[in-house]
């Protein structure tokens, strides 16, 4: 057989992943604080010691703060998207089967390619796997609660898990958490670093939820909230919900050695 | 009325919550999930670069240590360089060196620690030269968006003196908050420092 030459692929070893990348060098865009929670806010009780009280300095972006770190598909396993099989061990677990699905976008609406998403939560019953939780709720044998994703070259990611149940927390004697589930992503610079929390359409626990009411701006807080997407669920066997995340847009360098702009 | 911009809005931030080890650092919570984990080892044997053990607390208003805190840092290699196609500095790439860790505090002590390498001056695209430092991110329960400090070294003077992002610290007595301080212990160098989130040696945290 007279195989063709395979065309070598262009790989970045260090990145661990293939060109094209471009790189954008500028800044990134100055945060919009109003839309974050402030970090003493008296309704989330543990906010009150753990708050810094002096201004934060304002620093233009370095090269320190314009990178971060990279990951590829070697940092991850097969089943990290996979919260219904990651832990399995004698079955599936109990709840209500669902995939998360959607894209990393920057302010620009450019998708995040190859960033790791990571996600972790609560059981179907409202309790984590975790030393720490002594809620009543049983563990589920089945179920770890934790997975992780890389986006592709548009950003999009997706994984299945259970629907996580609420839970009551320590701050005021009611206080019960909405059904959620956590998420840190990187961006490509250290300074589009984001943790936050996904909720689910029509939960009756989102407005009166300490923690979610942190965030002043009601239209922040419904990004929060992730709807209901038939169109992505999985017949007889899965629903679908739709969350994109969006981190910081980044400027272009236009009058530095970039004819090309980007 | 001018055209519509249509950027975005950046996704609010949340609290990591107490539970964030289940998905950053599994192990932590009490089981095992993944085959590939995240740590706050940063070295293999051969990273070049002096061998230093980072080694603090993160202390709250009241004055007791975080015990469920996580941290990240990000730094550049010995040479200077960051591991990431934006960092076009002259300095050599290290392969095996993704510049990266993620520690959480112990549960008793609130301690945390990274093993690495003490990362070399940055020179950026403009020329500016940086004093060598480590840039921290820090989440946990009760800190409802990640705090971004830097930690200096306390044996770097004379960079320190001049670092562009030091002397825009005012009053200069905050500057001292930035600085990791160097012992050696039992043949180990380390570099100790603490994380004030509040009072008056509150750190300085940055808005970056």
């Amino acid at each position: 057989m007279n195989a063709r030459a395979p065309i070598p692929a262009v790989q970045d070893t260090r990145l661990n992943r293939p060109e094209p990348f471009t790189p954008r060098d500028g800044g990134f865009f100055q945060r919009d604080h109003s839309i974050h929670p402030p970090a003493h806010a008296p309704g989330y009780k543990s906010s009150v010691l753990r708050s810094p009280r002096q201004a934060l300095l304002s620093i233009e972006n370095s090269i320190s703060e314009i990178t971060g770190p990279v990951f590829g598909h070697n940092d991850l396993g097969p089943l990290d998207n996979d919260l219904i099989r990651n832990y399995a061990k004698d079955g599936d677990p109990v709840g209500e089967r669902i995939i998360v699905h959607g894209r990393v976008l920057d302010e620009t609406g450019r998708g995040v390619p190859n960033t790791l998403v990571e996600f972790w939560q609560a059981n179907a019953g409202g309790r984590y796997r975790h030393r720490k939780d002594t809620y009543l709720a049983p563990i589920d044998p089945n179920f770890g609660g934790c997975g992780r994703a890389l986006t592709n070259d548009a950003g999009y990611y997706y994984f299945r898990t259970i629907k996580p149940g609420p839970y009551p927390w320590r701050n005021y004697v009611n206080s019960w958490r909405p059904a959620h589930i956590h998420f840190s992503v990187f961006g490509s610079g250290f300074a589009q670093r984001l943790i936050t929390q996904m909720y689910f359409e029509g939960d009756p626990l989102i407005p009166v939820c300490p923690i979610l009411t942190t965030i002043p701006d009601k239209d922040a807080l419904e990004r929060l909230v992730a709807p209901l997407d038939l169109n992505a669920s999985t017949p007889f066997d899965s629903l679908a919900y739709r969350f994109d995340i969006v981190l910081r847009g980044q400027r272009s360098t236009y009058f530095e050695n970039r004819p090309e702009g980007n | 009325m001018p055209q519509p911009l249509n950027y975005l809005k950046e996704t609010a931030s949340q609290t990591a919550g107490p539970y964030v080890h289940i998905g950053l650092i599994p192990a932590m919570a009490g089981f095992d999930i993944f085959e590939k984990n995240f740590s706050n080892v940063l070295v293999t044997p051969k990273t070049p670069g002096e061998r230093i053990t980072l080694e603090g607390k993160v202390i709250d208003g009241s004055g007791t240590p975080l015990r469920d805190v996580l941290l990240e840092i990000w730094q550049a290699n010995a040479a200077g360089r960051y591991n990431h196609p934006a960092d076009r500095s002259t300095g050599v790439v290290d392969e095996d060196f993704r510049g990266w860790g993620r520690a959480v505090s112990d549960f008793e002590s609130g301690l945390v620690t990274f093993e690495t390498i003490k990362p070399g001056p940055i020179v950026d695209k403009t020329g500016r030269k940086s004093a060598p430092h480590v840039n921290v991110w820090i989440v946990a329960r009760g800190i409802n968006i990640g705090l971004n400090t830097r930690l200096y070294f306390s044996d770097g003077e004379a960079a320190n003196a001049v670092d562009p992002v030091l002397n825009l610290v005012e009053p200069a007595g905050r500057r001292k908050t930035l600085i990791a301080t160097r012992s050696e212990r039992a043949g180990k160098v380390v570099y100790s420092f603490t994380i004030n989130l509040q009072g008056p040696a509150e750190t300085v945290f940055f808005d970056i």
